[in-house]
């Protein structure tokens, strides 16, 4: 499904350049449920980005579904995003004067999927997530585990084929988070590809792989069996 | 480019941006509205001194005799002038003249005109026919003086509207009636209007022979009018000139001797109200455009601001699959469509002031009809539009192409 090999990337910041990822080479299977952990600065969310279509890489290639992602243009981009992608984001990303159905039904705006149509859908997947009665409330209105669920509900919306989230419990209690998680399990269930960025460790392991970024390297990888082993050592360490 | 879904899209942004909304659209309805009262109060105020105008013709010389102020050729000063009907024969020969017209009046206050059991004092000037062209008179009923009244010394007079309203109370006919003017009966041979003031219509003309040979006024007449055809301002200064050289000579006065005639000249006079016009127009233009550009600013300014506060939304809306020219054009039609609606506010609301101002104020004498042209204004309103699309533009299409992940780190 999503095929890293040698992607670099640099940002340059004025006079200052930082070499955040300096060579990832990643593969991730359809239906997969994936974290990455990794420091503040090891790259993750830059990774995420790229992964995601958000940003571009300098050199290596990345392919997506079999196919190459580099430098695209932005109506391209647009499609992919649109198509293959949802996201999930720590801070929800939720549009603030929207309210909760209109929110949920925007990528569908961009299919251009007539309103009522959109609406109808939008209400079924704020239902799954339970949030049908708040689908007229301002995102404000709601609280952190609402918002994120949803920001999931929206993601989910244009039915792609991998999600990214970025900390999606990092604004979230411990309670909440674990609901979140729950839910990315149903949807992986439904062979949906999940790849999650999160510095968190019990959410990384409630994923089947942790993919360890350490200076814009990966680290190590750790399979679902390894995962305890490997925990232990962290905790030695 | 008409997408229900999109403007619903657009609609649902603006419901819910009030504030932003309103700010933008204030900036362009005042700049229009700026724009419009001003245009229109310029031209009221052309209008009304044009009206002003349009009651005497604007191509004419008129010449009064005076007293000199100064010795000449062994006279003393003091001596007054008199013009005589050879006079008026001497002026018309000159260069450039084309008509001429000779006046005379009768004091009103000794001179009443009675009809039946009405009666009132009113100007009585005798005059040759000509004088017609002078004032630009318009004949209502019957005919004006002409010079078989002159030649045969007729008793005929002409009316003017207000005469005619204060002597026939009860509206009948006045032509072929008799009124007297001191007891003398003059024959109602027409009634005149004036679209000048109404001073002009309480005055009655009679023929200016009669008026000599009725009134004992010899063969003096008061006032010379030159009419120039289509003369422009240099020949009419040059005709000025010709008169005072020819009266001086026969009347034996200094030509340079400021009160021995008294010239008017419509032609230099009509010319130096155009010129200032032309200033005013120039200077309303120029304010009319600064205030324009302040609009534009203004909607420059809100529009950036509002893709800078929307940068954000933005990256959320890319993240989501909106592709670059669906941003641009979201940012764009609101702005088009918020700049149209208010300036079209400024519009309606500039030219409802306007009317106002022509309804209710008192029609002032130079001030009358303010109006604005439709086209300018309508121009002046696309201009704003378009420059708010512009100002629009190049902060959307930035924002546009900038990275997701940029627009999205922006809090």
């Amino acid at each position: 499904m999503i095929k890293l090999n040698e992607i670099n990337k640099t940002y340059n910041t004025g006079s200052n350049s930082l070499h955040v990822l300096k060579g990832v080479d990643l593969s991730i299977e359809k239906g997969e449920l994936v974290s990455i952990m990794g420091s503040s600065g090891s790259g993750k969310s830059t990774l995420l980005n790229i992964i995601g279509m958000l940003d571009n890489y300098d050199s290596g290639d990345y392919f997506m579904n079999g196919e190459r992602i580099y430098q695209m243009n932005e109506k391209k981009a647009a499609y992919y995003r649109n198509k293959f992608i949802g996201f999930v984001f720590q801070s929800f990303n939720l549009i603030s004067f929207k309210n909760a159905m209109e929110n949920v039904a925007l990528p569908l705006y961009y299919q251009k999927v007539s309103r009522k149509k959109r609406n109808i859908k939008a209400m079924e997947y704020l239902e799954r997530m339970g949030l049908a009665e708040w689908a007229h409330h301002l995102p404000n209105e709601l609280s952190g585990g609402q918002k994120q669920r949803l920001a999931i509900a929206r993601a989910l919306i244009s039915e792609p084929k991998v999600i990214l989230a970025d900390e999606p419990t990092g604004a979230l209690d411990s309670t909440t988070s674990m609901e979140v998680m729950d839910l990315f399990h149903e949807i992986n269930d439904l062979g949906i590809t999940i790849l999650i960025v999160t510095h968190e460790r019990d959410i990384a392991a409630k994923t089947d792989r942790i993919i360890k970024l350490k200076d814009g390297i990966v680290d190590s990888i750790v399979a679902n069996g390894e995962r305890k082993k490997w925990l232990a050592d962290q905790k030695m360490a | 480019m008409f997408d229900l879904d999109k403007w619903q899209e657009i609609f649902s942004t603006i419901r819910k941006n009030r504030l932003r909304t309103v700010l933008t659209g204030f900036s362009v309805a005042w700049g229009i509205f700026m724009l419009v009262v001003l245009l229109g109060s310029g031209y009221g105020l052309e209008n009304g001194v044009k009206r002003e105008f349009q009651g005497d013709a604007v191509n004419y010389i008129s010449i009064n005799s005076g007293v000199t102020s100064t010795a000449y050729k062994g006279m003393k000063p003091g001596r007054r002038i008199r013009f005589t009907n050879e006079d008026r024969d001497i002026l018309a020969r000159i260069n450039h003249v084309e008509k001429s017209s000779s006046r005379t009046f009768l004091f009103s206050d000794n001179n009443t005109i009675s009809y039946k059991n009405e009666y009132g004092t009113f100007d009585i000037f005798a005059i040759s026919p000509e004088y017609r062209y002078v004032e630009s008179l318009t004949i209502t009923n019957g005919r004006f003086l002409n010079n078989k009244d002159i030649n045969d010394y007729r008793k005929s007079v002409v009316l003017g509207r207000l005469v005619y309203e204060a002597l026939f109370k009860n509206k009948e006919e006045a032509v072929d009636k008799y009124v007297k003017i001191s007891g003398v009966p003059f024959k109602v041979v027409g009634v005149y209007n004036d679209p000048g003031q109404d001073r002009d219509l309480l005055r009655v003309y009679i023929p200016v022979s009669t008026a000599q040979r009725v009134f004992n006024m010899g063969n003096y007449i008061r006032n010379v009018c030159l009419m120039l055809g289509g003369a422009g301002v240099e020949q009419s200064l040059q005709v000025v000139e010709d008169v005072k050289n020819k009266m001086s000579a026969r009347h034996k006065f200094d030509p340079e001797d400021q009160r021995a005639l008294f010239m008017f000249n419509s032609i230099q006079n009509y010319q130096q109200f155009m010129d200032l016009f032309a200033g005013i127009r120039l200077f309303i233009w120029i304010i009319g455009t600064g205030t324009i550009i302040a609009g534009i600013v203004g909607v420059s300014n809100i529009m950036m601001i509002v893709v800078k506060e929307r940068t954000k939304e933005i990256g959320i809306r890319k993240a989501l699959g909106a592709t670059p020219w669906t941003i641009v054009s979201l940012i764009l039609q609101e702005s088009i469509l918020i700049t149209a609606f208010a300036g079209y506010i400024g519009l309606v609301s500039g030219v409802g002031l306007l009317e106002l101002m022509s309804k209710v104020l008192p029609s002032h004498d130079y001030f009358a009809n303010p109006e604005i042209n439709l086209n300018i204004a309508i121009a002046a309103t696309v201009l704003l539009v378009i420059a708010g699309a512009v100002a629009g533009y190049v902060p959307a299409r930035k924002a546009a192409t900038v990275k997701p992940v940029v627009a999205l780190r922006d809090e």
